[in-house]
């Protein structure tokens, strides 16, 4: 599964994830015995193009979020492969992977407890770029912070106030700020309009994609649901307790979802028009009675769209 | 026949260090016995605080009701004592919570909490209680129930014990049920099958039912009755096909445009409502939702718009705007 290429055709991935494994548990405890192995994310392989943006969905559990960490190396992981622009991170030493990690940014789900209330905003922008030494002169790092405010539709006189001072879409184009402040390649959004109020999740919805527009950016944006990602993303990953149950383009998923647990995702989505809604039946789908047996390896069925099957 | 309920300009505000909140200003509606009202409103909208303060069960202080009256079967819970709404509370109105990881007691079984209401309210015997534990988790779909009964919550998923607070909630077939947010911390897949097990009680029971939630979604599947709020105030209100597809507050025709419907990335670009929510620390002047609200005349910034019905669409539908949403937008229509 290794050598299985699942990206647009043609140019070589920014971000290759192959065989990732993460597996909690299974030390020994005080007491005897061993402590319960959880499989987390459990042999995931999959590519980015550059500029392209990958949806990673799954329930809660499913290993989604620790995915991204770990392909981040916010963790190490237990077993595969990460590799960047070509050259394998796994395992590289906190200095060896400085130079990687400007390139590689992180948006969280809760802009609320992302932010050092300590800090102005200014101050907390500016921090990966004095980190990384490139925030030149006083006046030259003002100059950036506020061109970064404005790019994610900030005031820049808001650099002088503090996170408790703002709601949280400001909060998440604040988060956004600072992440694209050293021009990242590539950006893992780990939910980050779920903790949005209605009203404010397409602003930042359409700010993802103006800042991909403009900047080039790749995104591993993950999900709890399917409801957004149509509009976001290029291709769709469906996790189910630490492994991919299906990928592929956009359109395949949602026009010819293959997988059950995919179909029974699909028809969770609740649907704003009651002529729709009312008399709609879910799809009910037993995640323990469905689990993919650990011999089910991803199949390819043409265009790019593979799916779990033993 | 008099309605099951009848809030009459319900105004709540909370005292805090750093100003007082207007939370719900001036919410006036009634439910009939047998409906089912979805309330609607993100943060800071005063969906979940109205529904508190009616049965007594926001903190005072710093929440006080400013004003209003809320007549329950001709009763007006606002003037009952803390001990005669013990009384109101479980019995005659059931509640269900956002989170059903922390509403239930660790160290307690299920059959004891859901007992616990029986047995105050009802003063059931043991004996007689377990049996109607078993038969409340057999209603809200609970496979093996005699044996579940005697778990606790740590061996019951998060659809289980969302479930299992329904079942607390509906056990003492209460007039009311009020709902609040009560999937929004599950799955999605498990989101839809508590929906549809609400939807079947409904079927079978005929709860009078108040379903608090964010999701326009949620709402369309599962209200008669569907109540816009924000900022407070009602915004818009009245069956669920005219409010969905012939909105007329600026604020719910925007919420509906900017949920996905389909569209596909590159060709179609969602619909974004501007500005932020508004702060509520301030005082109230004017359509709460003005300052967003690209149809806004003069008047909606200095002039609270009263609810009223809206001309020409179905009776109960009402809006509050002094703007009219259908011409503007057939205005706009028509430039190219």
């Amino acid at each position: 599964m290794s050598d299985m290429q699942v990206s647009s055709a043609g140019v070589p991935p920014l971000v290759s994830v192959q065989n990732l494994s993460k597996i909690y548990g299974g030390e020994k405890r005080f007491l005897g015995g061993n402590a319960p192995v959880l499989k987390a994310v459990n042999n995931v392989s999959f590519d980015i193009a550059p500029g392209e943006t990958l949806g990673l969905v799954g329930e809660s559990g499913s290993g989604k979020s620790t995915t991204g960490r770990v392909l981040l190396q916010l963790e190490a992981p237990s077993g595969g492969d990460i590799l960047f622009k070509g050259q394998n991170i796994t395992g590289l030493s906190k200095s060896l992977l400085k130079p990687y990690r400007r390139d590689m940014q992180i948006i969280f789900q809760d802009p609320y407890a992302s932010l050092n209330p300590r800090m102005t905003v200014g101050e907390f922008v500016a921090e990966p770029l004095d980190v990384h030494g490139l925030s030149g002169n006083r006046s030259e790092r003002q100059d950036r912070v506020a061109g970064l405010l404005r790019k994610v539709g900030l005031d820049p006189s808001f650099m002088k106030r503090y996170p408790h001072e703002f709601s949280g879409g400001q909060r998440q184009r604040v988060n956004i700020a600072r992440a694209i402040a050293l021009d990242p390649a590539f950006i893992v959004a780990d939910e980050p309009i779920t903790a949005l109020d209605v009203s404010i999740q397409a602003q930042i919805v359409n700010l993802f994609q103006d800042l991909q527009d403009e900047l080039g950016l790749t995104y591993l944006f993950i999900a709890h649901d399917l409801s957004m990602i149509r509009y976001l993303c290029h291709r769709v990953a469906v996790m189910l307790r630490g492994r991919i149950v299906e990928i592929g383009p956009c359109e395949a998923i949602f026009e010819n979802p293959q997988h059950p647990y995919t179909q029974a995702l699909l028809s969770a989505i609740p649907v704003p028009d009651p002529d729709i809604e009312r008399d709609r039946k879910p799809m009910l789908f037993d995640v323990n009675a469905n689990l993919p047996p650990e011999t089910a390896q991803l199949q390819p069925l043409g265009g790019g769209h593979f799916v779990l099957r033993a | 026949m008099a309605p099951l309920l009848e809030v009459r300009n319900l105004t709540v505000a909370f005292d805090t260090p750093s100003g007082t909140v207007h939370a719900v200003n001036d919410v006036s509606y009634t439910l009939e016995e047998g409906e089912t009202l979805g309330i609607v409103g993100e943060s800071g909208s005063g969906k979940s605080v109205h529904a508190l303060s009616m049965v007594g069960l926001i903190a005072s202080p710093p929440g006080r009701v400013v004003a209003g009256e809320v007549l329950f079967q001709g009763r007006n819970l606002l003037a009952l004592s803390q001990r005669e709404l013990f009384e109101v509370r479980g019995k005659e109105i059931g509640f269900v919570f956002q989170d059903p990881m922390t509403s239930l007691n660790p160290v307690l079984t299920i059959e004891r909490q859901i007992a616990e209401p029986l047995r105050r309210h009802f003063g059931m015997s043991a004996t007689a209680a377990r049996d109607r534990v078993v038969e409340l988790l057999e209603l809200v779909g609970i496979p093996d129930a005699a044996r579940r009964s005697k778990q606790y919550p740590h061996e019951f998923s998060g659809g289980m014990r969302q479930r299992v607070m329904i079942a607390i909630g509906i056990s003492c077939n209460p007039k009311l049920l009020i709902a609040d947010e009560a999937t929004t911390a599950l799955d999605v897949t498990v989101q839809a099958q508590i929906l549809d097990l609400v939807r079947d009680l409904k079927r079978r029971i005929g709860t009078t039912v108040i379903w608090i939630t964010h999701d326009m979604g949620v709402v369309a599947g599962l209200a008669d009755t569907v109540q816009v709020m924000y900022g407070g105030r009602i915004m818009e209100r009245g069956p669920v096909r005219p409010v969905f597809h012939d909105p007329r507050s600026a604020y719910t025709w925007g919420l509906l445009k900017s949920l996905p419907h389909g569209g596909k990335r590159g060709v179609t670009r969602l619909y974004q409502i501007p500005g932020n929510p508004p702060d509520m620390s301030k005082p109230p002047v004017g359509d709460p939702f003005a300052p967003r609200n690209p149809f806004a005349t003069p008047r909606c910034l200095d002039e609270v718009p009263p609810l009223v019905d809206v001309a020409g669409s179905i009776p109960g539908h009402k809006v509050a705007a002094w703007y009219d949403l259908k011409a503007e937008l057939a205005k706009q229509e028509a430039q190219p």
